[in-house]
């Protein structure tokens, strides 16, 4: 069974209009997306700026309004659970945001960025908190005296641990993970996405990882999602979506991908070229009327594409 | 736009309706009536006497009633009766409402020219000792209260230099209408109008002062620099309709602002306005005029939200109304 | 390839004021940039890359900031200019497009007023004659429907178009120099593909030399024709594109290189360069910047005060500890990883 199961899962923003300011419309920012990840395992999920992909994630978290659908988490539905229930289930799913500059108070101590989490769900001394916090800033590879300090004391990929740390304090079975390193330098990306894949291995966690970026994707993630107008183009395991990607909007995300060879780059731009123009003739016949892609169609155990 | 005015004229009936509600029970929470003061104006008026008056007014009436009668009155543009100047509040208004309008406008005026060269002077030059003299002034009008800040305005220059008059809106006998009449007018409000104004600036040079620094650094500004602008048109053109959106958003309340009074320079500078009516009237317990005039304020600051909100949406293309 | 320079910076320093102290954050650096080609500096962030793309048109703050060195420009030394006369080169002989295309314009002016501006200040053409070139301008950048965005503003337009519009002011007056700082950097890959495409093609119809800053390596191997390396203020490589990501010399460019996850597929782990870039104030200045960095190399292989060599013609790289570099889980010579991240690419 999967650990996290996203079914149908709709996020709707009205829009208001008209003299008495009555909802005219919708922006469908999810609207259909159904997704299941395996405990253990890495789903990316990947998409352009306003494919719905953050919104997902916060939609499973509770930072947005769920307008149709189900998650299910561990057999239990977490749209049907009332708020109090809610919360024990609250404490297995936590997250991590994108700009370790800005997602942390800055005007608290990290001690207390860290235990605001437990102070939430457990009853601890003060003392125990402390032994707590500072055992898991040595977990995430930071000096325990950095409890003590303030954010701006730390570097862009420490942050990010400390974002982590208190992501890991309350032991979550499943985190996800909003463009985790997209703020940060290669160096400092390639630390975090390392230490992402230790801890991974250390606590057995589950990852939804929400990322743009398709080199990182690849590099992370087990299965993966492509997502356009809220909805999924193609799903599949790493090798399907890399070397096998059967949508054209899969193809022209692929292609867009930067060629380290510089010896390529001819061939790079014409291939790029060839599946441009592709896209541009194929893409509105897999489209409904909508404009929204077709339901997924299983081409192999493990790859479904949206194509009539 | 239009659509949008109308929406939120219609949505103001109803705001103003609690405002007046609030505004009845506070005003007959307050010890006292509105024959209080008349009892204590004349003692001889036997209690018997007063009674029948209470009913008489309808005071005895139940206080929905009471309410009723007192929004109808409004409604049809009675605003009652001052029962301690014993004329109309409209027109008691009306006469205090010309002057708190002549000084409220001198006012707003002085503000702005004063503390927008010197909010953009002291931003541009930011730590400079040009800058460090105008924020010098404005933590210095912002630490001094207004009413020590007018005093000591009305002491010098009009009790110690003479120069100004120290009260009233206008001489008397001067034949209204004639253009020394007008001159004598503006010749009282001077005063009141550097006082009021002096203090008025701090938060406007403060807030653009620091406007200015935030978008001298905007992405914006060294694209404009690597252009070619020169210095003084990336000011003119560039940093200071950016800066000058906050300021906007205040534009509103203040244009209303001026009907509003300004309790402290009218009290201070004897300056017959409705800000010096409302504090008299609040001594004198007559409620019914006090009642009106936070209605009116009320009013004022309502329609002053929505001109802000239009002004702005004019001057930023972001923001779309309607 | 053309070899005329455009640009030739001689013993540039720019240093910022901390607290009454001048700190460089480029320090003597020394490059030339050719007409027509894409000259790429590489980076992370406090490398002094952005110091570089700013100083060479002095946009920065002159109270906190000293620039030494020359800047030779068409014959003329830039940094000795007047500020008038600096107006006059900013935006008609040097474009400048900026990272984020949404800060970047000014959200109150109309687009066809923003581009317009340039032509206002280094053109003496009529206000139809403007209005036309900053249509024809716009359909330049591939702009569909360019009247209407003309009248449009900026957070009406997409990110990408926006950044159309930035490319469109930089060319406006057709400079011979385009200065880059992350011009992709906050859009999407297929929006990045497309942008880097454009600013190809417009530099081949106007044979301008473009400096393209970016901490993207793989911006880089799609664009550049020559690269350059920074570290802490200093070049530390400098090489022909197919040279630099063929045979990467500097430790520092093989480990930015080995942290890539896009060039080394299927590996587990990526390679992590140990410490943190130093601040402005803690850069170990005179010896070896990035020694600290690889302290499991003995210090007998840095040069005392590290020049930069030529090892192959025109294939540039600061000090000695090239010679000996591993990698610190690695015995001997390390090249082979690299090597193997970009043939497993695609």
């Amino acid at each position: 069974m999967a650990l996290l199961e996203l079914n149908n899962l709709k996020v709707h923003y009205p829009i208001r209009g008209g003299f008495f300011q009555r909802v005219v419309s919708h922006v469908k920012a999810v609207d259909g997306l159904s997704i299941q990840i395996e405990a253990g395992k890495t789903y990316g999920l990947v998409g352009e700026s306003g494919c719905g992909k953050t919104t997902t994630g916060r939609a499973i978290i509770g930072l947005n309004k769920i307008t149709e659908g189900n998650v299910t988490f561990e057999g239990q539905d977490l749209t049907k659970i009332a708020h109090k229930n809610q919360h024990s289930l609250r404490r297995d799913i936590q997250m991590i945001f994108q700009d370790p500059y800005s997602s942390l108070n800055g005007r608290k101590r990290v001690l207390d960025i860290i235990a605001e989490p437990l102070r939430n769900f457990e009853n601890l001394t003060k003392e125990e908190e402390r032994r707590r916090v500072q055992d898991l800033l040595e977990k995430v590879g930071l000096n325990p005296e950095a409890a003590f300090k303030y954010p701006h004391e730390f570097s862009g990929g420490q942050r990010q641990r400390i974002g982590i740390a208190r992501a890991l304090t309350l032991n979550p079975k499943l985190i996800i993970a909003d463009e985790p390193v997209s703020a940060l330098d290669v160096s400092v990306q390639a630390q975090v996405l390392n230490f992402m894949k230790e801890i991974q291995k250390e606590f057995n966690l589950t990852y939804l990882f929400i990322s743009h970026d398709l080199g990182i994707v690849r590099h992370m993630c087990d299965e993966i999602g492509i997502m356009y107008r809220g909805r999924l183009v193609e799903q599949g395991n790493t090798e399907d979506i890399y070397e096998n990607p059967q949508h054209v909007y899969t193809k022209r995300l692929i292609s867009a991908i930067p060629n380290i060879d510089p010896g390529q780059r001819q061939a790079s731009t014409q291939a790029r070229q060839h599946i441009l123009s592709s896209y541009q003739q194929d893409l509105n016949n897999l489209l409904d009327p909508e404009g929204k892609p077709l339901a997924l169609k299983s081409i192999s155990s493990s790859h479904q594409v949206a194509l009539p | 736009m239009w659509k949008f005015t109308l929406r939120r004229i219609l949505i103001m009936i109803p705001q103003l309706f609690v405002l007046s509600v609030l505004i009845f029970l506070l005003a007959k929470a307050m010890p006292g009536d509105a024959l209080t003061g008349a009892m204590q104006a004349n003692p001889n008026v036997s209690p018997q006497v007063l009674a029948e008056q209470r009913e008489k007014l309808g005071l005895n009436d139940p206080a929905w009633q009471q309410y009723g009668r007192w929004v109808g009155n409004l409604v049809q543009g009675d605003l009652g009766k001052s029962y301690v100047h014993k004329i109309g509040v409209a027109d008691l208004i009306g006469s205090r409402l010309a002057n708190t309008f002549y000084l409220g406008v001198a006012i707003l005026v002085l503000t702005y020219l004063i503390s927008i060269p010197l909010g953009i002077l002291s931003g541009r030059y930011q730590n400079s000792l040009l800058d460090k003299t105008i924020t010098g002034y404005t933590y210095l009008s912002f630490a001094t209260p207004l009413f020590i800040f007018a005093l000591l305005i009305l002491f010098v220059f009009g009790f110690q230099l003479g120069w100004f008059p120290t009260s009233g809106s206008v001489d008397v006998g001067i034949d209204p209408g004639s253009g020394s009449y007008y001159a004598n007018k503006f010749y009282h409000l001077i005063l009141p109008a550097i006082a009021g104004a002096l203090v008025s600036t701090t938060a406007t040079i403060q807030y653009l002062r620091n406007e200015v620094i935030d978008t001298r650094l905007k992405d914006f500004v060294k694209t404009a620099r690597s252009k070619g602008v020169p210095e003084s048109k990336v000011y003119s053109k560039h940093i200071l309709r950016n800066s000058l959106l906050p300021i906007a958003a205040f534009l509103g309340y203040d244009l209303t602002g001026v009907l509003a009074g300004n309790l402290f320079i009218e009290s201070i500078f004897g300056y017959p306005g409705l800000g010096q009516l409302f504090l008299q009237s609040i001594t004198q317990r007559d409620y019914s005029v006090v009642t009106i005039l936070v209605m009116l304020s009320g009013l004022l600051a309502l329609i002053g939200t929505l001109l802000s909100d239009i002004i702005l949406s004019w001057v930023d293309p972001r923001i779309r109304i309607g | 390839m053309n070899t005329e320079s455009v640009l030739e910076i001689r013993d540039l320093t720019v240093a910022f004021r901390i607290k009454d102290e001048y700190y460089p954050a480029v320090d003597q650096l020394n490059l030339t940039i050719n007409k027509n080609e894409v000259l790429a500096i590489v980076g992370e962030s406090g490398c002094g890359k952005s110091a570089l793309a700013l100083s060479l048109t002095r946009l920065h703050d002159s109270k906190n900031t000293r620039i030494e060195g020359e800047l030779l420009f068409k014959g003329q030394d830039l940094n000795t200019l007047s500020p008038g006369q600096m107006n006059k080169i900013r935006g008609s002989e040097i474009g400048m497009i900026f990272q984020d295309p949404l800060t970047a314009l000014n959200p109150l002016m109309t687009i066809g007023k923003q581009i317009e501006e340039n032509l206002d200040y280094h053109t003496s053409l009529s206000r139809k004659e403007k209005t036309k070139r900053v249509i024809e301008l716009l359909e330049n950048v591939n702009i569909v429907d360019p009247k209407r965005v003309y009248a449009q503003y900026p957070h009406e337009l997409s990110g990408g178009m926006r950044q159309r519009i930035m490319i469109a002011i930089a060319i406006a007056c057709r400079p011979s120099l385009i200065i880059a700082d992350e011009p992709t950097t906050a859009l999407d890959v297929t929006i990045q593909s497309q942008i880097l495409d454009l600013l190809k093609q417009l530099q081949a119809e106007n044979d301008a030399g473009i400096v393209l800053i970016t901490h993207d390596l793989g911006v880089v191997a799609e664009m550049a024709d020559r690269v350059v390396v920074m570290y802490a203020g200093e070049i530390v490589e400098i090489a022909d594109v197919n040279e630099l990501f063929n045979n990467p010399k500097h430790p520092y460019t093989r480990s930015l290189l080995a942290s890539m996850p896009g060039a080394n597929v299927g590996q587990e782990s990526l390679h992590v360069i140990e410490g943190r870039v130093p601040s402005l104030q803690n850069i170990p200045r005179g010896s070896c910047r990035f020694s600290e960095r690889i302290p499991w190399i003995p210090q007998t292989h840095h040069a005392e005060h590290p020049e930069l060599n030529e090892v192959a013609p025109q294939h540039w790289v600061r000090c000695t500890c090239y010679q000996n570099f591993h990698f610190e889980d690695e015995v001997g010579d390390g090249k082979e990883i690299v090597l193997n991240g970009i043939a497993g690419t695609q």
